[in-house]
């Protein structure tokens, strides 16, 4: 009897086993599927426009008749965009984050955490539209030459959109801070505000970087708010009050015309795609490093 | 530094110690607690406390578990503040200036009592930076000062040859001793009056303990110490006076010698033979 049962146990054991390895062969083969087609299209395409070109050529007008292939003009629009976002949401997540943990009461605490990870949860399509409707008639009004599409509004609406990813990620990792840290800290006579600062912010700051890169990461594939708000011009500025493009945006505008299938400018598509790829892959690497970096520190 | 009011309320205490012989002529009081009692909301946890405690020596105070040692001890930096329901009344004085006034900085007060806990707590930064903590905070930030107290309070916490090549490295990699003493060397640095141990030693092994017993007893020349524990033999080893708390009361606080030897009250007898607790 006992056997038998041992051996049932065992089978459903390796049965489960076997199904759950299932499970993470396929999202393994999803991945790796995408980045073969990726790589695939982009062959052909640096086939026909040399690397150095896509990497040093200032224009991207593959849509044109005079044709340029830099992507530099939307890695710089990327850039921006994402730069103003993460110029809102570090200094507002991590206040944001400090607060919770170290000032408010654990039960307003626990109240306005799922509120403010709601802010994550609005259609990013509603985002584009309030930058668009909103922020820019607004910030107009500041900045008279603004145009109505610019790197301006949708960088402070995304910035607003991944405050969540910051606050309630660092807020986990400051409140997961031992409580005797806390003591020993306040015990030397450290203000709340020298305990938050010189304690508990750096005993957490792996987890807080680790948030904030992934802020970032979410921030450069955004692509319906630049879609809507940013304008849609490939333009190697530094300027956010015009019209920019982002390699998400771009994607979105080829894919949603009526390029024929295979031609070059079809293949932009990929080459952009593995652009960010590359780069959300290196942000990745870094987070993962940064992580070990500092743990072996602690 | 003593008052002559503060003198005769001295005077009022309900047990004040009689001039023994181990006594130093002149010692003056640190601490001094009267008819203290401390609630958690409706509980209290402490009953009518007055005691004093003497300058340069070590107080310990001992007990069954749950019996308000270390709500007692925490009074003295106010602790218990950051607990929300807690509440005192009675005086509780340093140095003759009662530290529940309202006038008092209690991040102040903090920098003159300091506190080593149960579990040794070094912040996850390098040994330098945990010593030199207390005076950055302070806005002491200049190299050389930082490096001279740094060094001093190492050596004073018996921890200088131990780690004088590696100061650099986080006070995590330490042993739980070492890291103990990196405690109380973040505790010394700052120069308090008084320090409070809460229990210092229960996470220790025996060696680690022997060296910090060893250690604090060179301390009591300079600082006040107040040190729970629940090693009676500890406490007969290190202590020169000795409180013995029994659920939230104040049942026997005499010379330590006396209290383990001879002492007033069954209860204190029981306890300290190990009858219960
Ligand atoms: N934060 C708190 N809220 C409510 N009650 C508390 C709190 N802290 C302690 N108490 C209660 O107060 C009493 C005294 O606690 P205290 O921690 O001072 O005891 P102790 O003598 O230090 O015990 P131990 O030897 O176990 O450390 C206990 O009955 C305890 O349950
Ligand atoms: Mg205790």
């Amino acid at each position: 009897m006992a056997l038998i049962f041992i051996f049932n146990i065992v089978k459903k054991e390796f049965f489960i086993r076997q199904l759950l390895g299932l499970c993470a062969l396929l999202t393994v083969l999803t991945t790796f599927s995408i980045i073969v087609i990726l790589l695939v299209e982009a062959i052909s395409f640096f086939d026909k426009v040399p690397m150095s070109q896509f990497l040093t050529d200032t224009k991207w007008s593959p849509l044109f008749t005079n044709k340029h292939f830099g992507i530099l003009p939307l890695f710089m629009g990327t850039m921006l965009i994402t730069g103003v976002a993460i110029m809102i949401a570090l200094p507002l997540g991590l206040s944001i984050a400090v607060y919770l943990s170290e000032y408010a009461p654990s039960g307003f605490k626990k109240r306005i955490k799922p509120l403010l990870e709601l802010l994550a949860a609005v259609p990013t399509v509603v985002y584009g539209f309030f930058a668009l409707t909103v922020i820019t008639p607004f910030l107009q009004k500041i900045f008279p030459g603004m145009s109505g599409f610019n790197a301006l509004s949708a960088g402070i609406v995304m910035g607003i959109m991944i405050i969540p990813f910051i606050s309630s990620l660092s807020e986990d990792a400051l409140s997961s801070v031992s409580n005797s840290l806390r003591e020993a800290a306040y015990g030397m006579g450290s203000t709340r505000f020298q305990t938050a600062f010189k304690v508990t912010v750096p005993t957490a700051s792996s987890a807080i970087i680790a948030s904030v890169i992934l802020a970032i990461s979410r921030a450069l594939g955004e692509t319906m708010i630049v879609t809507i708000a940013a304008g849609m011009q490939p333009r190697m500025t530094l300027n956010p009050l015009v019209p920019v493009e982002t390699i998400t945006a771009y994607i979105v505008q080829v894919s949603s015309g009526d390029v024929p299938y295979g031609s070059i400018e079809y293949q932009t598509i990929f080459a952009a795609g593995i652009a960010l790829f590359v780069f959300t892959f290196l942000l990745n690497n870094l987070s993962w490093w940064i992580k070990k970096r500092f743990m072996v520190k602690i | 530094m003593v008052s002559s009011t503060f003198a005769m309320e001295i005077n009022l205490m309900k047990r004040i110690p009689d001039s023994l012989e181990t006594q130093k002529p002149q010692q003056k009081i640190a601490l001094s607690v009267y008819d203290v009692t401390a609630w958690y909301g409706d509980f209290a946890a402490l009953h009518n406390i007055s005691m004093s405690i003497k300058e340069n020596q070590i107080t310990s105070l001992i007990g069954p578990s749950g019996c308000g040692k270390s709500t007692f001890l925490r009074l003295f930096n106010r602790m218990n503040d950051f607990i929300s329901d807690f509440r005192v009344s009675g005086t509780v004085k340093l140095n003759g200036k009662n530290i529940y006034s309202k006038a008092v900085d209690v991040v102040q007060l903090r920098k003159d009592v300091g506190m080593v806990f149960q579990k040794p707590n070094p912040f996850p930064k390098s040994i330098f930076e945990n010593v030199a903590y207390g005076l950055r905070i302070q806005g002491i930030n200049n190299k050389s000062v930082l490096e001279e107290k740094v060094e001093q309070a190492l050596k004073q916490a018996d921890l200088w040859n131990d780690v004088k090549d590696i100061l650099k490295r986080s006070a995590l990699a330490l042993s739980g001793g070492q890291q103990q003493r990196v405690c109380i060397a973040r505790c010394l640095a700052v120069e308090p009056k008084v320090i409070l141990m809460d229990e210092p030693t229960s996470a220790l092994d025996p060696i680690s303990t022997a060296r910090i017993e060893v250690l604090l007893n060179e301390l009591k020349d300079r600082y006040t110490i107040v040190i729970v524990t629940h090693n009676m033999q500890q406490a007969a080893r290190i202590s020169q006076q000795t409180a013995f708390f029994y659920i939230g009361d104040l049942i026997e606080f005499s010379d330590t010698e006396k209290l383990f030897t001879n002492p007033e009250e069954e209860r204190t007898q029981n306890y300290v033979t190990g009858r219960f607790g």
